[in-house]
């Protein structure tokens, strides 16, 4: 009766189930794609040169660390990112609630917006190399355009879906109109922008390396490439292991931050 | 103070893709201050629109709304409003919630607390303070923006269908709650409903409104004693008041159904 249950409850859409579930369903999927990997290099199955073997991956790992190149490129890396999102954000958010609740703003810069979005900042590459060269600032010149016109779009999308309804009842409890746009606006679209933080994040993480691999001399992406012209797949396999959990860092480093910051989204 | 006067109010509203729909044609109301009015009506008639002109969060294409001789222009503390949708802030606490008028109106810290926690008795929610919206039901809700609406100190309460979400049973004591607290406050209030039942135990006097355009159908003048309670539902008075809304009514729902 029990094993029926539980197993009722697998198999219902959205049901919750428990925590040592949930935990060994992610744990099985990992290890398998580990015991996999192991099978088909150990095994012989797959020449190393194609796809090396776990155990040199972790030996390359070590070496990296050991002579410093690692640290060095990973902290470009996350700087050209950190910076590069930055700037785009505490500029791209504010612009994007107001495009979503004032009309002029959004009669204003709505062509350019759109117009900009659908350009694959990927495209800008080469000019941008032209203006400003292969360092740092370009990756963050990459990284800013790259994000910056998203943000906008999906912020405004977040702000025009507040519901009208809490603006006017702040209105008829007497609040200004600059009150309701400090107190209720911003406020109502923070789990949004949140959201919207979190996924272009995802993006910027992609434009980085793209940038990185077209042209630069440091970063990961970079690292990758030197691996790849040395023709050694287990350095390009530390490098992308290091990418993989620079970004699932960052994500839990976001889903922490808005349980912190917006304590009422989490409840119930 | 807090009456109201609706004088030869229309208004139309005018989009690109339907043209233009006259929603409120010079509608004319009084309502006396600390009464109990209460607007019924087949969907669509321009209740929610009659209440947005009171609010002043809409302005009307002719006539004028008036609250104690002035021109309504703009929304103001002294017209309260509880919503369908329960509207209430879902980053504020239950406190806070109730809180925000007094806050954005310069009301000292300890009076603001004082207030609220009467409110928040008064309401049944003593111990929900620091719950945020998306922990409580319906109908906590509703408790919430209600006093909310109160803790401000409006001399008018407009409320637009509050209970219409409700299941039957939440309802009625919501119902109850809110005439308990009309006793002890006796502020004006416009309350707008489908529920005929409703609208008769509730109010000291009920409008019907016509099928779009909105215009006063017919008035109706409840003389139920005070304070009500639910038995009065099935007294012959009350029987014979609903047959009367139901009649003027049913010709106006039909003609909705048509235009639809
Ligand atoms: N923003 C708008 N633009 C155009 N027409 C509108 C707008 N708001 C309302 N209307 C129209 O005005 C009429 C009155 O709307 P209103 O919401 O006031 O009706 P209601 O009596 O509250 O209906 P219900 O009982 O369904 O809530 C409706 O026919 C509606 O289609
Ligand atoms: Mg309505």
């Amino acid at each position: 009766m029990t094993t029926r249950n539980s197993i009722n409850r697998l198999l219902t859409p959205k049901k919750s189930i428990p925590a040592s579930l949930e935990i060994g369903a992610g744990a099985t999927v990992a290890i398998g794609i580990l015991v996999v990997w192991c099978a088909l290099t150990y095994g012989g199955i797959i020449d190393e040169n194609f796809l090396p073997a776990p155990g040199a991956v972790v030996e390359a790992f070590f070496k990296v660390v050991s002579n410093g190149m690692l640290f060095k490129h990973a902290k470009v890396s996350l700087t050209e990112i950190y910076v590069g999102f930055f700037l785009s954000s505490i500029i791209a958010i504010p612009v994007g609630i107001f495009m979503g609740s004032f009309r002029i703003v959004s009669a204003a810069i709505e062509p350019v917006v759109n117009f900009m979005r659908y350009l694959p900042v990927t495209s800008l590459i080469p000019l941008l190399i032209l203006w400003i060269g292969i360092g740092i600032e370009e990756k963050i010149a990459v990284i800013f355009l790259g994000t910056f016109f998203q943000q906008i779009v999906l912020a405004a999308d977040v702000s025009s879906r507040v519901p009208d309804d809490i603006l006017n009842v702040s209105y008829t409890l007497g609040a200004s109109k600059r009150q309701v746009v400090t107190r209720v606006l911003i406020p109502a679209t923070l789990p949004g922008v949140m959201d919207t933080l979190r996924v272009t994040m995802g993006w910027a993480w992609t434009f980085l390396v793209v940038a990185e691999l077209v042209a630069s001399n440091s970063g990961l992406g970079y690292m990758i490439l030197q691996a790849m012209r040395g023709l050694h797949p287990d350095r390009i396999f530390v490098g992308i292991f290091v990418i993989g959990f620079l970004g699932l860092a960052t994500d839990l480093g976001f889903k922490w931050f808005t349980r912190a910051l917006l304590p009422w989204t989490e409840v119930r | 103070m807090g009456s109201l006067s609706i004088d030869n109010v229309s208004l139309t509203f005018e989009s690109r893709k339907a043209g233009k729909v006259v929603a409120l044609n010079e509608l004319s109301l009084e309502i006396p201050d600390k009464q109990f009015a209460v607007i019924v009506g087949p969907s669509g008639c321009g209740k929610s629109s009659l209440l947005d002109l009171i609010a002043g969060l809409r302005d009307t294409s002719g006539g004028y709304c008036r609250i104690d001789g002035d021109a309504i222009d703009r929304p103001g503390s002294d017209r309260g409003m509880v919503f369908q949708t329960y509207s209430l802030f879902p980053w504020l606490t239950v406190q806070r919630n109730i809180e925000f008028g007094p806050s954005i109106n310069g009301v000292s810290k300890s009076q603001r607390e004082e207030r609220t926690a009467h409110y928040v008795h008064a309401v049944g929610l003593s111990g929900f303070e620091n719950a945020y919206p998306s922990q409580l039901s319906g109908g906590m809700r509703q408790r919430v923006a209600i006093a909310r609406a109160l803790a401000n100190n409006p001399e008018v309460l407009l409320m637009d269908e509050p209970f219409g979400a409700l299941d039957s049973q939440t309802r009625s004591i919501m119902q109850q709650l809110l005439l308990e607290m009309w006793e002890q406050e006796h502020k004006t209030v416009l309350f707008v409903t489908h529920d005929i039942d409703e609208a008769l135990y509730l109010g000291d006097v009920v409008y019907v409104m016509s099928a779009r355009p909105g215009r006063i159908m017919d008035t109706i003048t409840v003389d139920l004693d005070r304070p009500r309670d639910y038995e009065i539902t099935t007294s012959a008075d009350f029987i014979a008041l609903k047959r009367r809304i139901m009649t003027s009514l049913h010709g106006e729902v039909e003609k909705t159904m048509t235009i639809m």
